[in-house]
C-alpha cells in the first residue's frame, strides 16, 4: 500500500498544470499522448494521416466544447482501447510496468545500504 | 542455500523471458481494434450529402429496422471493391444503408456515385472525419450493422463475399 | 560474379572458424605463448568476411539484379554514394557488417593484447568464435545476402527514400562498432572469469574497449537522432520509440560498466558486479538486435521482419546468456575483503551511486520496452508504453543523481573526504537563484522544475571552474561531466521554449501568428535524378523586423512511390527554425509546420562533448603506456 501511495503523490506532483495553457497548446499536449493507428510507432500529433488528422480536429472540437483533458482521454480509450492512449493507465494490467522500476531502485538502495551495514560490523 | 538459490531463480527469470519472447514472435504486431464493439450507437450530428439540412444520430436511427452504416471516400479504392456488395445489399427490404462520406470533395463523390450508382438510402457528411471517430473508425471503408440502436457487427476494410453472407443471415 | 566470391568466401570464413576452435584448443594446453598461426587464421578470417563485404558492395555498384538483395533494396536510378550505403542499409548487408566488425575486433584484440597471459587470450577468442559462428549459421542459413534469382530482374525494386540520407548512410556502421564492441568485452570477462584473472590489470585493459564502444555507440545515436530530427518531418529528436531504447539499453550498461573498471582499476573491488555488466551489455546488444530484427515491436522505424530470423536470434541470445550464467556461477568465487575498506563519502561510493541510478534508469527503459510483449503475451491486452511514462519514471531521478554527480567529483579515492566545500556551497545556492529566476516565466510545474534546473546548473557551474582551476589533471572526466549538464539543460530550455504552429495554407496566403507572420510565396516543381522536388518558399517576418526566407520540401520518389518531407532548418547559435510541409487529401492547401527551437545545436554539440571525454581519456590511455 505503501508504494503506492507513494507512487500516487509522485504522479500528482508531476501532473502538469495545464489550466493556463490555451486550447491550442493543450490539444497539442493531448494529441502527443494519443498512438497513431494508421502509422503505428508515431504520435497523433507528428503523424500526418488521414486519421491522425480528424482526430486533431476531433480533440479541438472536444475542447472547445469544454471537455477536460482526461474526458477526451477516457473518450478515445473508449472507442480505440487503451492501446491509444501513450501513457498506461495505474491499473491491474499496468501494476508492475510502474512498480518494478521503483522496486528495483529500492532493492539497489537496500544492496548499498547493507554493503556500508557489514563494512560496520 | 542460499547460494544456490539464486542462480536458480535467476535460471527461471529467464526461462520465462524466453518463453514469453517466443511466444511473442508469433503475434501479430500491429494493432487493430477489432475486438471492441460499443453497444449504442455514437450519438452525434452531421450535415446531409446534397441537401443543406442537418441530422442528427437518434433521428436517423429511428425505426426498428436493421441499418447498416458505410463509412466511403470516392479517393479510397477499396471503396471501389466493395461497391457492388453494397449495390446487392441495397435489395433488401428491411435495411436502410447509411453512408458516411469521409472527408471528400462533394463534386468527387457526385461522379463516384453517378459513375458506380448509389446503394444509400442516406448519405452523411464528415468532411473533417470526427465524425467517423465517434464510430471508432479508423479508416476507410469501415462497416457496421446496427440493430435497434445497437451496433451488432463491425467490419474493417471492404465487405467481401463472406461478410456480405454474415451480414444477410443477420438481417433475415 | 562478385555476389559468387563473396557467397564461397563467407563459407570459406565459416571453416577457418573451426580450425581457430582447434588450433586454440590444442594451443591452450600444450604450449606457453600464442601460437603465431592463430593470429594468422583470425586475420585470414577477417580477410575473407571483408572479401565478401566487398564482393556485396561491388554488386550493389553494379546493380547487379541477380542478388537478390541488391533487387529487393537497390535502382539503377539511384546516386552511387546510396548504391554503396543501401549495402548495410537492409537486413542480410547489415549483418553481414556485424560480421565483419566481430572478426576485425577479435583480431585487434589479439595483437593488441600481447601483455595478457596466453590463456586468457585463448578463451577470450574462443568464446568470440561462439558468437562469429552463430552469425555465421544465421547468416547463410536465415539471411544470406548472396541469394540467386532466375531469371534476372530487369530492375531493383529501390531503397526506402528515407534511408536516402548522409546521416543515416553512417548510422548503421559506427552504430554496430558500439554493439559489436561490448561483444569483446562479453567474451573478455568470460575469459577472466574463467581464469580467474580478474584484477586490475583486466580492468584497466578491458577499459579501453569499454570506451572504444560507448565512444562508436554515443556517436552512431547522436547520428540516428540528428537524422530524425531534420528527416522524419516533426522536429523531435527522441521519440522513446523501441528502436531507440534498445541503442540506449548498452549504451547506458557501457556507461555503468565504465565507472565500474574505473573503480576496479583502482581498488580491485566490484568484480562480480564488472562482469554482470560485461554480460549485461552484450546481451542488451544483442536483445536489441532480436528486438528490431524479429518485428515483435511495433516501431516506427520498419525493418522487413521475418519470425524465422526471430527464432534463430532469440535462441542464440539465451545460449549466451545461459552460457555466461552458467560460467559466472561455476568459476567466480566472490571477494569481498576489499569492501570492507570502503568509505562512505569517498569516490568509490559515489561511482557506486551512480551506478544504482543509471542501472534503475535502464530498468525503466528495458520494462518499458519489452512489457506490452509481456501483457500481450500473458493476457492478450494491448497497451503502449509512450514518452509520459518514461518522464515521469526518469525525470524526478534525474534530480538525485546530478547532485550525487556534483559531489562525486569532488570526492577523493579511498578517503572520506570533500573538496571545497565552500565553493560548493556558493555554487549551489547561485544555481538555486538563477533556476528560480528562470523558471518563474515558465508555464510549468514550478517546484520540481526549479530544482531540477538547479540541479543541472549545479554541475554545471562546478565543472566550469573545475576547467579553470584543476586544468588537465582531469579534463576527460571533467569534459564529459561538462556535456552532460550542457545536455540536460539544452534539453530543458529546448522543451520549454519550442514554440510550434500547424497552419493550413494556399500560395499566396499569409498566416499572423503572435510573434511572427508566415507568408507562402510560392511553390515550385523540379525533376531530379530519382525524384521530383517540390518546394516551397515562404517567408517568416519576425517581431522584430527581420525576415527569413525558409524552403521546405517534398520529395516524390518513383522507386519505391514514396512522398518524404524534407525539413528546412535554419540553424544558428541558439535557436533553430525548423519548418516542414506536407500534402493533405483532396485539398490545395498544404499543411505547414513551423517551430522555433531554441539551443537544438547545443543538444548535439553537448553530446560530442560527453564523447569527447571518452575519447581524450583514450588518448592519454595510449599516451602513458
Amino acid at each position: 500500500m505503501k508504494f503506492i501511495k507513494f507512487f500516487l503523490t509522485l504522479l500528482i506532483l508531476f501532473n502538469f498544470n495545464l489550466a493556463k495553457a490555451e486550447n491550442e497548446n493543450l490539444k497539442n499536449e493531448i494529441t502527443k499522448n494519443l498512438r497513431c493507428l494508421i502509422c503505428q510507432g508515431q504520435s497523433i500529433y507528428d503523424s500526418d494521416s488521414e486519421f491522425a488528422n480528424s482526430l486533431k480536429s476531433l480533440v479541438k472540437q472536444k475542447l472547445d466544447d469544454g471537455y477536460k483533458e482526461k474526458e477526451i482521454y477516457d473518450f478515445l480509450k473508449d472507442k480505440y482501447g487503451e492501446w491509444i492512449l501513450y501513457e498506461p493507465e495505474f491499473n491491474k494490467n499496468t501494476y508492475f510496468l510502474w512498480l518494478l522500476p521503483i522496486l528495483m531502485f529500492l532493492i539497489g538502495g537496500a544492496i548499498i545500504f547493507k554493503l556500508f551495514i557489514l563494512k560496520k560490523n | 542455500m542460499k547460494v544456490k538459490f539464486f542462480p536458480f531463480f535467476l535460471s527461471l527469470i529467464f526461462v520465462l523471458i524466453f518463453i514469453v519472447f517466443y511466444k511473442g514472435l508469433n503475434k501479430s504486431n500491429i494493432y487493430a481494434p477489432d475486438n471492441i464493439i460499443e453497444k449504442k450507437v455514437p450519438s452525434f450530428s452531421g450535415k446531409l450529402f446534397n441537401q443543406e439540412k442537418e441530422v442528427t444520430s437518434s433521428e436517423i436511427f429511428a425505426e426498428k429496422k436493421f441499418y447498416l452504416v458505410n463509412i466511403w471516400a470516392s479517393w479510397c479504392i477499396p471503396c471501389r471493391e466493395e461497391h457492388s456488395l453494397l449495390m446487392e445489399l441495397n435489395k433488401m427490404k428491411n435495411l436502410e444503408i447509411i453512408g458516411i462520406n469521409y472527408k471528400d470533395k462533394t463534386d468527387n463523390a457526385k461522379s463516384f456515385l453517378n459513375e458506380l450508382k448509389n446503394p444509400y438510402d442516406l448519405i452523411i457528411l464528415d468532411k473533417n472525419g470526427t465524425i467517423s471517430i465517434e464510430w471508432g473508425a479508423y479508416g476507410v471503408p469501415e462497416t457496421f450493422l446496427i440493430s435497434d440502436k445497437n451496433i451488432i457487427k463491425k467490419i474493417i476494410g471492404p465487405l467481401n463475399t463472406d461478410s456480405l453472407s454474415e451480414i444477410k443471415d443477420l438481417v433475415k | 560474379m562478385p555476389s559468387i566470391i563473396g557467397f564461397y568466401s563467407l563459407t570459406f570464413g565459416l571453416i577457418i572458424s573451426f580450425l581457430i576452435i582447434f588450433f586454440s584448443i590444442q594451443n591452450f594446453k600444450n604450449s606457453d605463448s600464442l601460437d603465431k598461426k592463430i593470429v594468422t587464421f583470425t586475420f585470414l578470417q577477417f580477410l575473407f568476411v571483408f572479401i565478401s563485404f566487398i564482393g556485396l558492395i561491388l554488386s550493389f555498384v553494379n546493380s547487379d539484379f541477380s542478388n537478390e538483395t541488391v533487387f529487393n533494396h537497390s535502382h539503377t536510378t539511384k546516386p552511387l554514394f546510396y548504391k554503396i550505403s543501401g549495402t548495410w542499409g537492409n537486413h542480410e548487408g547489415s549483418l553481414l557488417l556485424w560480421l565483419l566488425v566481430l572478426t576485425l575486433f577479435i583480431f585487434i584484440f589479439l595483437i593488441k593484447s600481447n601483455a595478457q597471459p596466453k590463456k586468457y587470450r585463448i578463451l577470450t577468442l574462443l568464446f568470440q568464435q561462439v558468437i562469429i559462428i552463430g552469425f555465421f549459421i544465421f547468416l547463410l542459413k536465415t539471411s544470406n545476402p548472396f541469394n540467386y534469382i532466375l531469371p534476372i530482374p530487369e530492375e531493383g525494386l529501390g531503397l526506402n527514400p528515407i534511408l536516402q540520407d548522409p546521416a543515416l548512410a553512417i548510422h548503421p556502421p559506427i552504430l554496430y562498432l558500439g554493439y559489436v564492441g561490448s561483444s569483446i568485452i562479453f567474451s573478455s570477462a568470460l575469459a577472466a572469469t574463467s581464469t580467474n584473472y580478474l584484477s586490475k590489470e583486466w580492468a584497466k585493459h578491458i577499459k579501453i574497449w569499454v570506451l572504444i564502444s560507448w565512444i562508436f555507440l554515443s556517436l552512431g545515436i547522436l547520428l540516428g537522432s540528428i537524422w530524425a530530427y531534420y528527416e522524419l518531418g516533426w522536429g523531435g529528436f527522441w521519440f522513446w520509440d523501441p528502436v531507440e531504447n534498445v541503442s540506449l539499453m548498452p549504451w547506458l550498461a557501457l556507461i555503468t560498466l565504465l565507472h565500474c573498471v574505473i573503480v576496479m582499476e583502482k581498488r580491485l573491488i566490484l568484480t562480480s558486479w564488472a562482469v554482470i555488466l560485461s554480460i549485461a551489455t552484450f546481451s542488451l546488444s544483442m536483445c536489441g538486435t532480436f528486438l528490431v530484427r524479429s518485428g515483435i515491436l511495433n516501431s516506427v522505424h520498419t525493418f522487413a521482419n521475418d519470425p524465422e530470423r526471430g527464432l534463430f536470434i532469440l535462441i542464440f541470445l539465451f545460449s549466451l546468456i545461459f552460457l555466461s550464467l552458467f560460467i559466472f556461477f561455476f568459476f567466480h568465487k566472490t571477494d569481498n575483503k576489499n569492501l570492507n575498506s570502503l568509505n562512505l563519502f569517498s569516490k568509490e561510493t559515489s561511482i557506486i551511486v551512480n551506478n544504482w541510478f543509471m542501472m534503475y534508469f535502464l530498468s525503466v527503459v528495458l520494462i518499458g520496452t519489452i512489457y506490452p510483449i509481456f501483457l500481450d503475451v500473458i493476457s492478450s491486452e494491448k497497451i503502449s508504453v509512450g514518452p509520459p511514462f518514461y518522464h515521469k519514471l526518469i525525470i524526478p531521478f534525474l534530480i538525485p543523481f546530478l547532485i550525487a554527480m556534483t559531489l562525486g567529483l569532488k570526492f577523493k579515492w579511498i578517503k572520506s573526504e570533500i573538496e571545497d566545500k565552500k565553493n560548493l556551497i556558493i555554487f549551489f545556492l547561485i544555481s538555486v537563484l538563477i533556476s528560480i529566476l528562470i523558471v518563474r516565466n515558465f508555464d510549468t510545474n514550478f517546484l520540481i522544475y526549479s530544482v531540477l534546473i538547479s540541479s543541472a546548473f549545479f554541475l554545471f557551474f562546478v565543472t566550469v571552474r573545475d576547467f579553470f582551476v584543476k586544468k588537465f589533471s582531469s579534463f576527460s572526466q571533467n569534459i564529459s561531466h561538462f556535456g552532460f549538464s550542457l545536455l540536460i539543460l539544452s534539453i530543458l530550455f529546448n522543451n520549454f521554449l519550442t514554440n510550434e504552429t500547424i497552419i493550413n495554407l494556399k500560395v499566396g496566403q499569409t498566416h499572423v501568428a503572435e510573434k511572427f507572420i508566415i507568408k507562402f510565396e510560392d511553390v515550385n516543381q523540379s525533376s531530379q535524378k530519382n525524384y521530383e522536388s517540390v518546394v516551397g518558399k515562404f517567408s517568416v517576418k519576425n517581431n522584430d523586423g527581420k525576415t527569413d526566407i525558409l524552403y521546405p520540401e517534398l520529395r516524390i520518389y518513383n522507386q519505391p512511390n514514396i512522398v518524404t518531407s524534407e525539413a528546412y532548418i535554419k540553424t544558428n547559435f541558439f535557436l533553430d527554425k525548423f519548418m516542414t510541409m506536407n500534402y493533405v487529401q483532396n485539398e490545395e492547401y498544404f499543411n505547414i509546420r513551423y517551430q522555433t527551437k531554441p539551443l537544438m545545436l547545443w543538444i548535439w554539440i553537448s553530446v560530442i562533448l560527453i564523447s569527447l571525454g571518452g575519447l581524450t581519456s583514450l588518448l592519454k590511455k595510449k599516451y602513458e603506456s
